[in-house]
């Protein structure tokens, strides 16, 4: 076997997750702080005003980047609950599971932050826009996986039928990034492309990207954190967990 | 200063949107903490009565064996 599918195994085995996540989580933390600082201050001070939505533009920067991630996350818990199902590998259950929560809170920045910029910019606080409906529609397939997962008695059990349902989800992804162009309704289309120029300034899109640089970051931490917790319920009868609790025990006994 | 916090007029909409950012994600940054207490203490009481159980046992051992 070679050595990155070796370490792929690995990495799949609890125990050394655990350990291997516990190391990376307090930079983890403190990247997503700092780097959430900087591009804050970046789109509340130093950015300038915009020359039509004044200052209220500056919502863009809680909007987007929990916006973006509201999919990112949803293609992940997507590709882990595939890897679950296919393989039955525990951790891509874990890691799919931990992930639902997380997207949902972001989901739902995203609906809040976007029913606060509406009613400035376009008079009112909601619309049943496609842009607007299809991101509605991702909160409730969010939903419908935590509600899923904690309905069903066996945990892994639970895991594998709410991964099933999170990749039925996964048709809704392209209707809400393409909803823009396909529907000529509210929502305006996007200003910031991945690929080819950006219709905004540089002093307004670096703040952008560094809070999208952030979120991603706390992501990620969030969900070690979450697998960590996850894992050790899993794994209790287990003699690395009960080694752990022990030792933990024993410190305070 | 004050011209910061109102924002020409939008402040209340900024701050919203920026507290409502703050608020979710602390929540989802405390909430596995909490699961993490509670999923320890559960482990530790389940040992506590294991070990319990096996010297209740090993103590119950040599009368049941005469």
């Amino acid at each position: 076997m070679n050595p990155l599918l070796l370490w792929f195994h690995k990495l799949g085995s609890p125990p050394y997750f655990y350990r291997l996540a516990g190391r990376f989580l307090p930079w983890l933390y403190a990247i997503a702080l700092i780097t959430g600082a900087i591009g804050l201050y970046g789109g509340l001070v130093v950015a300038p005003a915009d020359y039509q939505q004044h200052d209220s533009f500056r919502i863009i920067y809680v909007h987007v980047p929990c916006a973006w991630m509201s999919l990112f996350v949803y293609a992940f818990m997507a590709a882990n609950g595939f890897v679950a199902l296919v393989w039955r590998i525990k951790l891509s259950e874990v890691l799919a599971m931990a992930s639902a929560p997380i997207g949902a809170a972001f989901t739902f920045i995203t609906l809040v932050t976007g029913s606060v910029w509406g009613k400035p910019t376009w008079g009112t606080w909601w619309t049943w826009d496609a842009r607007l409906t299809s991101e509605l529609v991702l909160l409730f397939l969010y939903f419908g996986v935590i509600g899923l997962y904690s309905a069903i008695e066996d945990t892994r059990q639970a895991a594998r039928a709410a991964a099933f349902l999170a990749l039925v989800g996964v048709v809704n992804l392209p209707i809400v990034h393409y909803s823009v162009n396909w529907w000529n309704t509210l929502h305006q289309a996007q200003t910031v492309s991945l690929m080819g120029q950006s219709k905004m300034d540089a002093s307004m899109l670096w703040p952008l990207l560094t809070l999208a640089f952030a979120t991603h970051v706390y992501f990620f931490a969030s969900l070690l954190t979450r697998s960590r917790v996850a894992l050790l319920g899993l794994e209790s009868g287990k003699e690395w967990v009960r080694a752990l609790v022990n030792a933990r025990t024993g410190g305070r006994q | 200063m004050t011209d910061f916090f109102a924002m020409h007029g939008y402040g209340a909409y900024i701050w919203t949107a920026y507290g409502v950012f703050f608020v979710v994600l602390l929540a989802d940054a405390l909430a596995p903490l909490r699961q993490r207490r509670r999923t320890l203490a559960e482990l530790r009481g389940r040992l506590q009565r294991e070990a319990a159980r096996d010297t209740l046992s090993k103590s119950a051992l040599p009368r049941s064996g005469s």
